[in-house]
Formats: structure tokens, sequence, C-alpha cells
């Protein structure tokens, strides 16, 4: 079996590790000078280009679950893995389509900027801020565990430590470098990880004479030809339906993603971060596919179950086959960065709620000065980051894995829902958009609780009382339902005719800010 | 305003816009929840082997992948070459 120095201190590693720090720190202090408005702080005075967002948005999306989670699924569960890669790109078009110009066009900072454009103010933001933050902090919990977990694995270090570390890191880039300093964090991420899966990808292709499909043929050799069809993870129908819509529009319901929309100068250069967004994020997880198998063939299935069950090492066991504790280190050190970039942004979206939308517009009633808010923006995101750590140590050693599908099928239930009727639909209303997010969130929450991932896996009861994985088929569904039926019980006239005056801000942009 | 909102240009223009994104947003929806049906009912389509090394499911997804991804640079190119364009004009008429 192949030996692995995995888990012991890595010279390499610290020292990449040490400059990726070091060289973004020093972003965050040049990005501080620029940091003092409001637009700047959240939304980095909107002076980033389309193709330096669409880098952003790549770094903020490819979280450490789907770099060495995927690859950690593909290498133990083969094709099956793959499903998760597909999933996770789906949505993109829909967020192209739908949801990217007219966000810019309409909003200021964050997604209920949209939602309450032409309805009550207050009963909107408060209502909008609760899906936001309850997607963000499982998010937030899940990517906090993550990286404890990991990083103890990687380089050895305990797990309080590694989150302690994180979350220290990540609100020094937040507080003190606001957006700008996220997105430059989310841009180097982007770099090192698209140029790191690639060396991985040619290295480990290198044993196959460039030809992926004998890699795949080792594979079904060495563990069967099931590697490469589809398995039992979507045994049940409508199981892989629910998780489809999740998956799909969940992308679309992400506050810190739809923030980075903020960021660009007009709806132009939105529209162009999307498509070289999926650009990269799909050159990604088509990486994935090899990356995943060259492990299963290079490293082997025995070794990277044994050093973590759920496959999570798979990619950094292969780096290491192809290229030695060096490789290995740079990919550790890729990890890390990719964990920073994410909660960083996770942070940074929690923070606007919290500052934006429930103080300057409901406590205050939009009446706050920009300093008054921006000082409200750092605390809330020194709040928000202490909290992380002190999550992610409370649910050390806790399954998490569910909680990432959780925060999808919130956003795909509790925002998305609100935000495309409030874009397309003359006649929706406040109450509409009220009860279509808490129903949303409220069956989001109760039914995975219910589901076989809680009620089996976690709370070990024998069977569940709702029988899907993923509860957004029911929960997506009904809070359209609720949205609709509500808001063609309450007409609200003021909403319908500011509708004919919103239609010129979201087709031809006029008035945007 | 008021006039803008009334012209023929702005009508027509928002109307186009919701037909194409309704179009690539339903050829996005089929395609996906297309290949999950298959995965979840008809397996075995995707089971098949093509050669020693290679089943239909591979090609298959990485398909998905690089259309969503097609998809997203027609509306692109739509976009930068009609809708820009036709959004100018109307904004230009406004002023004078």
């Amino acid at each position: 079996m192949l030996q692995t120095s995995l888990g012991q201190p890595n010279p390499v590693a610290i020292v990449f590790f040490f400059l990726f720090v070091a060289i973004t720190l020093g972003i965050t202090y040049w990005a501080a000078k620029r940091t003092r408005t409001t637009s700047e702080f959240y939304a980095a005075g909107r002076s980033i280009s389309g193709f330096q967002n669409g880098l952003a948005i790549a770094g903020d999306y490819m979280s450490a679950a789907s770099f060495l989670g995927i690859a950690g699924l593909v290498a133990l569960k083969g094709y099956d893995g793959l499903i998760y890669s597909i999933g996770f790109l789906v949505g993109w078009p829909i967020v192209m389509f739908l949801i990217a110009e007219p966000l810019r066009n309409l909003g200021k900072y964050t997604f209920a900027d949209v939602v309450a454009y032409r309805l009550s103010q207050k009963p909107i933001r408060v209502s909008a801020s609760l899906g936001a933050l309850s997607t963000v902090i499982l998010y937030l919990i899940a990517q906090m565990v993550g990286s404890g977990n990991l990083i103890k694995l990687l380089f050895g270090i305990p797990y309080e430590w590694s989150v302690v570390i994180v979350g220290a890191i990540m609100i020094a880039y937040v507080l003190f470098g606001g957006m700008l300093a996220t997105t430059w964090v989310q841009i180097i991420k982007a770099v090192l990880l698209l140029g790191g899966a690639t060396i991985l990808a040619l290295l480990t292709l290198s044993y196959f004479g460039f030809n992926p499909v004998s890699l795949f043929s080792n594979v079904a050799q060495k563990y069967g030809d099931k590697m490469l069809m589809p398995g039992g993870l979507v045994a049940n129908p409508w199981d892989a339906v629910s998780l489809g819509l999740a998956l799909m529009f969940g992308t679309a319901g992400l506050p810190h993603i739809l923030m980075r929309f903020y960021t660009v100068p007009d709806a132009k250069e939105a529209r162009k971060s999307v498509f070289y967004a999926t650009g990269f994020i799909g050159y990604f997880y088509i990486l994935t596919f090899i990356i995943g198998f060259g492990a299963a063939a290079l490293a082997g299935q025995e070794i990277i179950s044994k050093i973590d069950k759920g496959g999570n090492m798979a990619a950094p066991l292969l780096a290491e086959a192809v290229g030695g504790t060096v490789f290995l280190g740079f990919i550790a050190a890729v990890a890390f960065a990719t964990i920073l970039a994410v909660v960083a942004g996770l942070t940074l979206a929690g923070a606007s709620t919290l500052s934006h939308d429930i103080y300057a517009n409901v406590v205050r009633g939009g009446h706050s000065s920009e300093e008054e808010e921006v000082k409200v923006a750092k605390l809330a995101t020194l709040i928000l980051g202490v909290l992380a750590i002190v999550l992610g140590i409370l649910f050390k050693g806790q399954n998490v894995a569910f909680m990432v599908g959780l925060a999808f099928a919130i956003a795909a239930s509790a925002n998305f829902p609100p935000l495309v009727m409030s874009i397309f639909w003359k006649k929706f209303t406040t109450a509409g958009a009220v009860a279509s997010i808490l129903t949303g969130t409220f069956l989001a929450v109760v039914l995975i609780i219910l589901s076989p991932t809680v009620w089996v896996d976690l709370f070990k009861n024998k069977t569940a009382i709702f029988p899907l994985k993923n509860p957004a088929l029911i929960s997506m569904t009904a809070s359209f339902l609720v949205g609709i039926l509500v808001s063609l019980l309450t007409k609200e006239e003021s909403a319908e005719k500011k509708y004919e005056e919103e239609k010129i801000r979201t087709y031809l942009g006029v008035g945007a800010e | 305003m008021k006039e803008m909102l009334e012209s023929r240009e702005f009508k027509e223009l928002a109307s186009k816009r919701n037909k194409i994104v309704a179009v690539l947003t339903l050829i996005q929806l089929i395609m996906y929840f297309g290949f999950i049906l298959v995965l979840a009912f008809k397996k075995d389509i995707l089971s098949q082997k093509l050669s020693e090394g290679i089943t239909v499911g591979i090609p298959v997804g990485i398909a998905v992948i690089v259309i969503s991804w097609l998809l997203t640079g027609v509306y692109v190119y739509w976009a930068n070459t009609y809708y820009d364009r036709a959004v100018d004009e109307i904004k230009n008429k406004l002023r004078r």
C-alpha cells in the first residue's frame, strides 16, 4: 500500500500557506485604504470587471466540498460522484437568464433590495433576512467544520486551532478590506485552484498516455465496470429530482453569490461575469472526473477510505502519488486558500444582511448615515466571524454534510421564489412575499429534520417520517404556490403601479446604482 | 417615462427578452431534468458501454456541463449584439 506523509507538518505546504496569507493580508492592507463608504465595503465601489468578477464568483462558489468532496466521491463511488459535479453547475444558466441582470439593475447590496423594491420595506427585509441568514450560517458551519477536519489532516494542527486560524484570517480580510479584499482573495484562490487542478489532472493523465479512456478502463479493471455506471446514489427517482431542484435553484438563491453581481459597474458586466464564471466552474468540474478516477487508479481506494471514510483526502493523496510531497504541499495550501475565500464571501454576505437589511432599513428606517452603516457592517462581520469560530468548535465531530444540502434547499425555497416573482410578476404583494419566504424556510428545515438525512442518519431512528433526502421538491413548490395564492388574495395597488416604473429599470438599467 | 413604457419599442424589447430568456431557461430545464429522469428511471441507457473504459453516461455528463456553458454564451452573444443596441436606442430617444 502507498505510504503517505499526510497529517504530518509539510514544509512546502507551510511555506505556500504563509506566502498566501502574507500576499492576501498585503492586499487587505491596500484594500483597507479604499474601503470607507458603504458601496466600497459591500460592493468594492462597483469597480470589478466582468472577467475579474467571473473568476471571483468561481472562487466564491467552488468550495472545499466540491474540490475535495466530489473528487473523493468519484474515487470511491465512481460515476455517482459526477452527478454532484453536474448538479452544482447547471444552476448557472438559470442565474444568467433569470437573475443576474435584473438583480444588478434593481438592487444595491443585497438580494432583499430587489424583493423590497416595490413592496413594504420592513416585513420584506425581516423575512428575507431570515432566509439569507439561515442559508449563510448553515453553509458557514459546514465550511468551518470541514476546514477544521481538513487542516488537521493536511497539516497535523489540532482541530480547534485550525478553526481559530481560519476564522481569524477571514475576519481580517472582511473587517478591514471589505468586498475589495474579499474579491481579490477569491480571484487568487480561483487561479490557484484552477491551476492546481489542471496540473494535477495533466500529471495524472501522463500515466495513461494522455488518454482519459485508458484511465477509466484502468479504474474499471481494478474496481469493476460499475465504477463507470450510475449506481445506488439515486435509488429513489423522486430523491434525484428533489436534489436536482435544490442544486439548480439553490445556486440562484445563495446570498454570497448574488451579492457579487453588485461589484460590477452595470448589467452588461454582470452578464459577462456569469459567462466567465460558468466556463471556469464547468472546466473545473470536468477536471474532477479525471482527478477522482485518477485517485482511484493511482492512489487506490483502500488508502483513500482508510485515511478518511468520506474520501475527502482523495485529491491530496493523488497529488502525493503523482507529484511527491512538494506537490502535496502545494495542493494542501490550495485547499486552505479555497476554504478562506468561501468563508470570507459568506461572512460578508451575512454581515451585509445584518447591517444593510436589518439595521439600516428596519431599525433606522433607511435614515442612517454611510459612516454609521459601515461601522455596523464591521461590527456584524466581527460578530459573525466569532460566531463561525464558536459554532465550528461546537460542531466538532458532528456529521455536517447535510448542512450544505439544507443550505441549498433553503436558498431554493426561501430566496429564489420571492426573487423571481418580484422580478417577473406584477401582482406579487408584500404578504405574498413574506408568506412565500416563511413557507420555504419552515418547510425546508422541518422536512430535512424528518428526512432520512437527519431522522435516520443523525437521530438513529429506524425509518424516516418524510421519505426524500432533500426537501426542495416539496418546499420550493409550496413556497411558489403559497406566494402566488396569498398575492392573489391580497391586492397591493401601490406595488402594481410601481411595477411599471420597475420595468424601465429592470430592462434598461435606467436609474440603476 | 410613461411615454417610454407605452412605446412600441420598449414593449417589443421587453417581450423579446422575456421570450429569449424563457426559451433558454426551458432548454436548460429539459436538458438537466431529462438527464436526471433518465438517471432515475432508465439507468441502463447510461450504463451501456461504448467501448472498453467508457460508458454512455460519461460523455453525456460532460455534454450537460458543456451545453450549459454554451447556452450562457448564446445569451451573452444575443444580449451584446442585439439587446444592448436596442436599449441604447430607446434611451437616446428618451433624451431627445
